[in-house]
């Protein structure tokens, strides 16, 4: 009974945490950035659902898209804003750009997430499920939100896996991040890819906080774990790697979930930081990674 | 000063400032500020002390980042190993003080060195990861080991080194300088150069036949005894420890904005930015919860605008006049 109650649970909760970092490492993979606002996106999503649906009663469709809309706003303004003019600075050497987009997003993590306090306190927050009620999978009560979690999440992964492979727009991407310097001698505009890709990653992240806010609830404090789980989870898979970001979100997932039921939630975390730990001691490339 | 100056955002050269320069001013603002407590109250001085530990911090950062170029995410793991080991010692064991900063300190070169042998094998981002998951598992096993840690609660120590604000002021800011002057003196030594060097081109240095892995790890190893010690010492300053205030990552991020903010590869741009970011903090408290909102994005203005932190505007400021 709890080995299928684990099961069921693992399986909602890894395929957010899927959802959560595929973005992340899409951004790595064409275009070299660690976003560390990362969970700041996320969060501000959560809230910004929650905001619309408890002040301006829009319903709680309207507030999810609402949410989506405004984690692709951000991600748009972190690319104008903060990642391109440091890419494109005169002032900052190339060995040094990443260490200065790591600071730059990591401040603007910040900024969002004070600004959230601010607006909206640092009181934990539950978006109101879409769908409500409980369901019984071979005996174990689960509520219906969470497998709504478990299949958007995949049907996002799946809407980006046909876009990026089926897609003439999706192919561009791709092929960016084999050979930036290809695509342009293809006539291809480099500039709107990152574009897209960014806009792709506000969409993802965005969905990811809202269901993560109807799933488990978010507060300003979210920021830094969130950011600091994707990016574990990023590095666990090999960076720039989706299908390894996939497996490692399953085996985080569930590793948590495992140690939360059978040892105590208060340990929920450390197996999965040890075993980062010890994947970085054999095998530093991640599970799937290429270099 | 180093091989290579950089430039500054309008795209002219930085002005350099000579050692004897740098060390003339640094005299000066060190003999001003020791004069200090005979002017200004108390309050002030409480809220300088601690930014002079946290300019130790972000100094012993700044050597492993702007010179080996490597990014520790994780500079609170080796703070906490030293604050904590001191901590627990004291409160368990009832040491002299001395003997539980000793034994502090050497608890984070210890751990620094457990970090760094598998953490200097990966580059770039696997190395920040490396550094930043070390923190996690800390402030884990602090919560986990309750009994001996105070866990979330916080660790009491009975012993502090004066309850006297001129003296504790007095020797924070000792501390600081003695630390800022052997780092400063460190980073433009040869060794400061073989780390530049390898920071920027690691096959190129081992080419020229510089064991660049013997440095890097020498190089962790200051910085963590700088942190270590600071940490020890910042312990019995505050007669407590805990998670929020010594291990947590956003301390970890204070750090490393303030190095970032004053600017990097420079030691006591380091310090000059924590002391800011301490002191802008402070000033800006009647601004309540906006207080941090309006810290952050200064930081980032300044890292977007002024690459080079707030010790190059000043240079160019003092090489206009």
């Amino acid at each position: 009974m709890v080995a299928l109650q684990i099961l069921i649970d693992g399986f909602a909760v890894s395929a957010l945490y899927a959802l959560g970092a595929i973005g992340f490492t899409l951004i790595f993979g064409v275009s070299g950035v660690l976003n560390l606002s990362h969970g700041a996106l996320m969060v501000a999503a959560a809230v910004a659902a929650w905001a619309a649906n408890g002040d301006l009663l829009v319903g709680n469709y309207a507030g999810a898209v609402f949410g989506v809309g405004v984690s692709l706003a951000l991600a748009l303004l972190t690319y104008a804003f903060i990642v391109r003019p440091i890419q494109r600075s005169q002032a900052i050497r190339n060995e040094e750009r990443e260490i200065f987009i790591l600071t730059a997003t990591l401040l603007w993590g910040i900024v969002i997430q004070e600004l959230i306090a601010y607006l909206y306190t640092s009181n934990a927050k539950t978006v109101l499920p879409i769908v409500e009620g409980v369901v019984a999978i071979l005996g174990v009560r689960t509520p219906t939100n969470e497998i709504f979690t478990a299949v958007v999440c995949w049907g996002a992964i799946a809407l980006l896996w046909f876009l990026v492979n089926r897609t003439r727009t999706g192919k561009a991407v791709l092929a960016a991040s084999m050979n930036p310097r290809g695509v342009t001698l293809l006539g291809i505009e480099l500039a709107w890819i990152y574009i897209a890709v960014w806009a792709i990653y506000g969409v993802l992240a965005g969905i990811a906080g809202v269901l993560l806010g109807m799933f488990l609830g978010v507060s300003s404090y979210s920021v830094g774990p969130l950011t600091a789980s994707a990016f574990s989870i990023v590095v666990l898979g090999g960076l720039g790697s989706v299908s390894g970001s996939l497996i490692a979100a399953y085996v985080v997932g569930y590793l948590e979930t495992l140690t939360a039921y059978l040892v105590s939630p208060a340990y929920r975390t450390i197996p999965a930081l040890l075993l980062l730990v010890a994947v970085m001691y054999v095998r530093p490339r991640g599970l799937l990674g290429r270099r | 000063m180093c091989a290579r100056a950089g430039s500054l955002g309008d795209g002219r050269p930085m002005p350099r400032l000579s050692v004897r320069e740098m060390s003339f001013a640094a005299i000066i603002v060190v003999a001003l500020a020791a004069a200090l407590p005979f002017f200004v109250s108390d309050y002030v001085l409480g809220v300088l002390t601690p930014g002079f530990y946290i300019a130790v911090f972000a100094m012993a950062w700044d050597l492993l980042f702007g010179f080996a170029n490597e990014v520790n995410f994780g500079p609170t793991f080796l703070i906490g190993l030293g604050a904590y080991a001191a901590g627990i010692i004291d409160n368990r064991l009832g040491w002299a003080i001395w003997l539980c900063v000793a034994a502090g300190t050497a608890a984070a070169v210890a751990g620094g060195l457990v970090l760094a042998l598998p953490a200097l094998r990966v580059r770039g981002p696997y190395f920040g990861l490396t550094t930043l998951v070390a923190v996690l598992i800390l402030s884990n096993l602090i919560v986990v080991f309750a009994d001996l840690t105070g866990g979330e609660i916080g660790l009491t120590v009975p012993d502090v080194i004066s309850i006297d604000a001129h003296a504790n002021y007095w020797i924070a800011l000792g501390f600081m300088s003695a630390s800022g002057a052997i780092l400063f003196a460190l980073s433009r030594s040869p060794m400061g150069l073989i780390l530049q060097a390898s920071g920027q081109d690691a096959v190129q240095a081992g080419a020229l036949g510089f064991n660049v892995t013997k440095h890097k790890l020498a190089a962790f190893t200051i910085s963590a005894f700088f942190s270590g010690l600071a940490g020890a010492l910042y312990v019995f300053y505050l007669g407590a420890a805990s998670v929020g205030t010594l291990v947590d990552v956003t301390v970890g991020v204070q750090v490393i904005i303030a190095a970032v903010l004053g600017g990097r590869r420079t030691i006591l741009g380091a310090a000059l930015g924590a002391i800011f970011l301490i002191g802008a903090t402070e000033a800006l408290r009647p601004l309540g919860e906006l207080a941090t909102l309006v810290v952050s994005a200064v930081a980032l203005l300044i890292v977007l605008f002024f690459p080079n932190g707030l010790i190059a505007l000043i240079a160019r400021v003092g090489g206009r006049a």
